[in-house]
């Protein structure tokens, strides 16, 4: 997209940053509607698990039903709690469905199709998935009322416990695939399993690593059957209690991205993102972004037919499946693989080829070049 | 000329948030401009094209540290009125650390205005800035190739402090208590040996 805005006679730097915020406002749109639309998908799926209709009144199908609560959100008023932090009761919303947006700057929806395809790829989505608790924490605490404070805090216990288990298994993951690119780590599981199948999910290694990953990416997302933030029967609706309006919408929006990232997350690290689930060529001919956006949304679905059909775990179980079974757990195969790979020789094979480097990485590693020549005569 | 603007705008940042860290009356809005420095912070170290670095910044500090730190500000429930009454008891203190923090930024200052200095390679040669190396496998291959053994002599430490804490604050559990669970004998409990189905006549209690 940068020879486009080139082409209007604009420096490269400058063309580089207007591509740059074309693209991110493109997938933000993308992650919204997507977002609006698996909102109806998940009350669907819930609705036809206990024998109900679900939406069905606005739009056909109720397709619209979305959209026209988004309208009636959006039109109501604002209240903050007098008592409340109101800098910070404010800024948390905003926290939360920034970072919740700001994690799909790495993920490849295609070949080459990635806003930035950085070297960390894997390491900035635990850096940004580990901001998400700073909205939670802050709306929490500035709302000024226990029940919201109560949720916080567990919200916060749990995406930390959990998010130690992800980093173990990503590491699981990122040794296998010998790269933290997420292109990178798609292509290393082309013909993964016996050259039949693309994957990681096929490997009877990674197997048991995807199950620790998926449960703990339902924890991390606070969905059932670990939504104890918002348990209604104790905390009335968890942090977002003294919210209204756009705010709360804010946190719903939010939540439901993080999920997306999530079933997206399962999809590249262990269902070959774009590849075609078998290595055949007939299949290859189907766009990329079909497979990844199907892998994806059948994960979603699998969220919330557990969603429909798990009861909600005592907190005290929560932490216990996380720290006393889900870490040691992802800590015995990190030292099991990495066994296994250095049995094998895997880690004397070069790196495999990451795919060709968009040109917006170029101006990046770029910027380091021009100050180390500043430098040197000093 | 993009490169400068997001420099002056990330340490501007930093330096003001620092500045905030301290200034602001409220403990909490302390670490949350703590947090926008150690962000910020990231930022510059994206710029210098040590994005590995940036990462661990952001997911240690910013995703662990912090949020501990952050937990125990919104817990405790301080007077910090009354803290800063020593104010003046604790000045000299205070000043003897701002002098010791100004004395090592000159004398950083000062040898980076000599020539900072040289990386060297295990065999001794000057470290070459070699390209097509990435962060992680440069970081990587000195922490686990030259220095592994303060490596591991740190992760000693860190693990012996850890078992430390534990043992500090570990109170035990009294035999019989109710705190301990066994999750096993949870488990394995049928309804039969919990509920007892009982038909009583009307107007009758039950028996139990």
């Amino acid at each position: 997209m940068t020879e486009f805005f080139q082409s209007f006679g604009m420096p490269y730097e400058w063309a580089w940053t207007v591509a740059t915020l074309a693209a991110i406002v493109v997938i933000s749109l993308l992650v919204m509607l997507s977002v609006a639309m698996v909102i109806f998908v998940d009350r669907k799926v819930i609705a036809a698990v206990s024998l109900r209709r679900g939406p069905n009144v606005v739009g056909p199908f109720g397709l619209m039903q979305s959209f026209a609560d988004g309208l009636k959100v959006f039109l109501q008023e604002t209240i903050i709690p007098s008592a409340a932090n109101k800098g910070i009761f404010l800024l948390a919303p905003i926290i939360t469905f920034t970072v919740a947006l700001a994690a799909w700057a790495v993920i490849p929806f295609d070949a080459g199709w990635v806003v930035a395809d950085i070297n960390v790829g894997l390491l900035y989505i635990l850096a940004i998935s580990s901001l998400g608790v700073y909205g939670v924490v802050m709306s929490g605490w500035a709302s000024n009322s226990k029940y919201p404070f109560f949720s916080a805090m567990r919200a916060a216990a749990q995406m930390i416990s959990y998010e130690v288990s992800i980093g173990f298994v990503l590491v699981c993951v990122v040794l296998w695939a010998g790269t933290f690119n997420m292109s990178g780590i798609v292509e290393a599981q082309r013909g993964h399993g016996l050259g039949i199948v693309n994957g990681f999910f096929f490997n009877l290694l990674l197997f048991p690593i995807f199950v620790v990953f998926f449960i703990s990416a339902l924890a991390e997302t606070a969905r059932a059957p670990f939504d104890l933030t918002e348990a209604e029967s104790e905390l009335v609706a968890g942090y977002q209690t003294e919210y209204s309006s756009m705010a709360f919408a804010l946190f719903w929006l939010g939540e439901y991205a993080n999920i997306l990232l999530m079933c997206s997350l399962c999809t590249l690290l262990f269902f070959g993102g774009w590849l075609p689930p078998i290595d055949w060529a007939p299949l290859y001919i189907v766009p990329g972004i079909f497979w990844f956006l199907t892998k994806t949304f059948f994960f979603f679905l699998v969220f919330s037919w557990i969603w429909a059909t798990v009861p909600r775990y005592r907190y005290d179980q929560l932490m216990r499946l996380g720290w006393k079974v889900f870490l040691p757990m992802s800590l015995v195969f990190v030292a099991a693989i990495s066994g296994y790979l250095m049995a094998i020789g895997h880690f004397d094979r070069p790196a495999p080829d990451a795919p060709p480097i968009m040109e917006e990485t170029e101006f990046v590693e770029a910027a380091p070049a021009v100050q180390g020549a500043e430098r040197d005569p000093s | 000329m993009i490169q400068a603007l997001a420099f002056y705008l990330f340490a501007g940042v930093v330096i003001a948030s620092a500045v905030m860290v301290i200034m602001s009356r409220n403990p909490v809005h302390s670490v949350l401009w703590l947090i926008l420095a150690f962000f910020n912070a990231a930022g510059l170290m994206v710029l210098v094209g040590a994005e590995f670095i940036a990462m661990l910044l952001v997911i240690v500090y910013v995703g662990a540290v912090a949020v501990l730190f952050l937990f125990v500000v919104m817990m405790l429930d301080i007077d910090f009125a009354a803290m800063r009454a020593g104010l003046v008891k604790n000045f000299p203190l205070g000043i003897a650390i701002a002098l010791v923090l100004l004395a090592e930024l000159l004398l950083g200052l000062g040898a980076y205005g000599a020539g900072g200095l040289e990386l060297g390679t295990p065999d001794g040669a000057a470290m070459t800035n070699r390209p097509g190396v990435s962060n992680i496998e440069a970081i990587g291959a000195l922490l686990y190739g030259r220095y592994i053994v303060l490596f591991e002599i740190a992760g000693i430490i860190l693990l012996v402090a850890m078992i430390g804490a534990i043992v500090l604050t570990y109170r035990g559990t009294k035999p019989g208590s109710r705190s301990r669970q066994d999750v096993g004998k949870q488990i394995r409990r049928r309804p039969e040996e919990a509920t007892v189905m009982k038909n009583p006549e009307y107007g009758k209690g039950v028996d139990l």
